[in-house]
């Protein structure tokens, strides 16, 4: 029940959010500060989430066969490896790793 | 054109099909899954949720998490509403295509006509991929098993470290990342779940508050904001020839 009370929150938001930037009357939208933070809220958030998948085991920090799988992902953007090699790399490198017993 | 439009295909496709795995090995039904496809249509947002619901997080810690990654959708809404001009009645419809790529090929358009055309385009095979690829990633995950085994509890991050690599420009953009890495990690033992990702939020305007007490605190006055209005004048300007030029 839980998730889909997230699904439903989180469906809501995300269409009230799109639909606001197509009815929202411009300027409000076009100050300066409003465009630098909107700009920089999802690098703030995919930083955050790249590093919490990569390290975080429940609450706690540990380092497994997933960090070598993101290194691996993060050699491959690189080199300007298209989006697909880039994700079949850190999955490669991770199960890799785990069948050796990492 | 033509391969630009492929290549976005192929891109959302695959991580269509990693966000249906990820989903299904994260513990969310086939049904959760493409729910979530459907309705929220949102690929980064997607990931977020289920990778703080496959943590144990509360359902509205996750949520919130998920809405700040998709308020960067209201901003493309407003760049599209100036270009495509769409009725009243036809923007509610419209919203739920306002993402990523659609922004990016409908800017990329030289006209209103060809823009409108680019959106519906690509808004209708990318949604119809999107879903496509999410159910045939969930089905194929439970066929797999123990997700883990695969290696495709990487995919995740991976997916948010190709988003994120395009964006670190600047300074302030790694700086942003960093503090991030840093809030998000080491505040992970000590919050609830899904908390310290809305906590590492706040490096966005932590970093634009230090840079802007930092050494241009000299020059802020009136010069500043001459300088400031004289650079958004010239930059309406060559938007203008850009649009021109198209």
């Amino acid at each position: 029940m839980n998730i889909w009370i997230a699904i439903a929150v989180t469906a809501a938001g995300c269409y009230l959010v799109k639909l606001a930037g197509l009815l929202v009357p411009a300027g409000v939208l076009e100050r300066p500060l409003v465009q630098r933070l909107a700009a920089l809220l999802p690098v703030a958030l995919l930083a955050a989430l790249t590093a919490q998948q990569t390290f975080a085991a429940g609450q706690s920090l540990t380092l497994d066969a997933r960090v070598a799988g993101v290194a691996a992902a993060g050699v491959a953007l690189l080199c300007r490896a298209p989006f697909l090699l880039v994700v079949a790399a850190a999955v490669l490198v991770t199960a890799g790793v785990r069948a050796l017993g990492g | 054109m033509v391969r630009d439009a492929l290549g976005v295909g192929v891109a959302v496709g695959l991580s269509g099909f990693a966000f249906g795995v990820t989903s299904a090995g994260g513990g969310l039904g086939i049904w959760q899954t493409c729910a979530l496809s459907l309705l929220v249509f949102t690929g980064a947002s997607q990931f977020a949720l289920v990778g703080a619901l496959a943590a144990g997080g509360n359902p509205l810690t996750a949520a919130a998490g998920a809405f700040f990654l998709g308020v960067r959708n209201a901003f493309y809404g407003l760049r599209l509403s100036q270009l495509l001009a769409l009725p009243r009645a036809i923007r509610p419809f419209a919203a739920h295509w306002v993402i990523d790529e659609t922004t990016a090929v409908t800017l990329a358009q030289p006209g209103r006509r060809s823009a409108r055309l680019g959106f519906a385009v690509t808004g209708l095979s990318l949604y119809l991929l999107w879903n496509l690829t999410t159910w045939l990633g969930a089905a194929g995950a439970e066929a797999l098993g123990d997700t883990a085994a695969w290696g495709l509890d990487a995919a995740g991050p991976a997916v948010f470290l190709a988003l994120l690599a395009p964006m670190l420009r600047t300074a302030t953009e790694r700086a942003v990342a960093a503090l991030a890495v840093v809030l998000g990690l080491g505040l992970l033992p000590v919050l609830p779940t899904g908390v310290p990702v809305l906590a590492a939020a706040l490096a966005a305007p932590a970093v634009l508050l230090l840079k802007g007490a930092g050494p241009r605190k000299s020059v802020r006055g009136d010069k500043d904001k001459r300088d400031r209005q004289a650079e958004q004048a010239a930059r309406e300007q060559r938007e203008a020839g850009e649009k021109e030029d198209r």
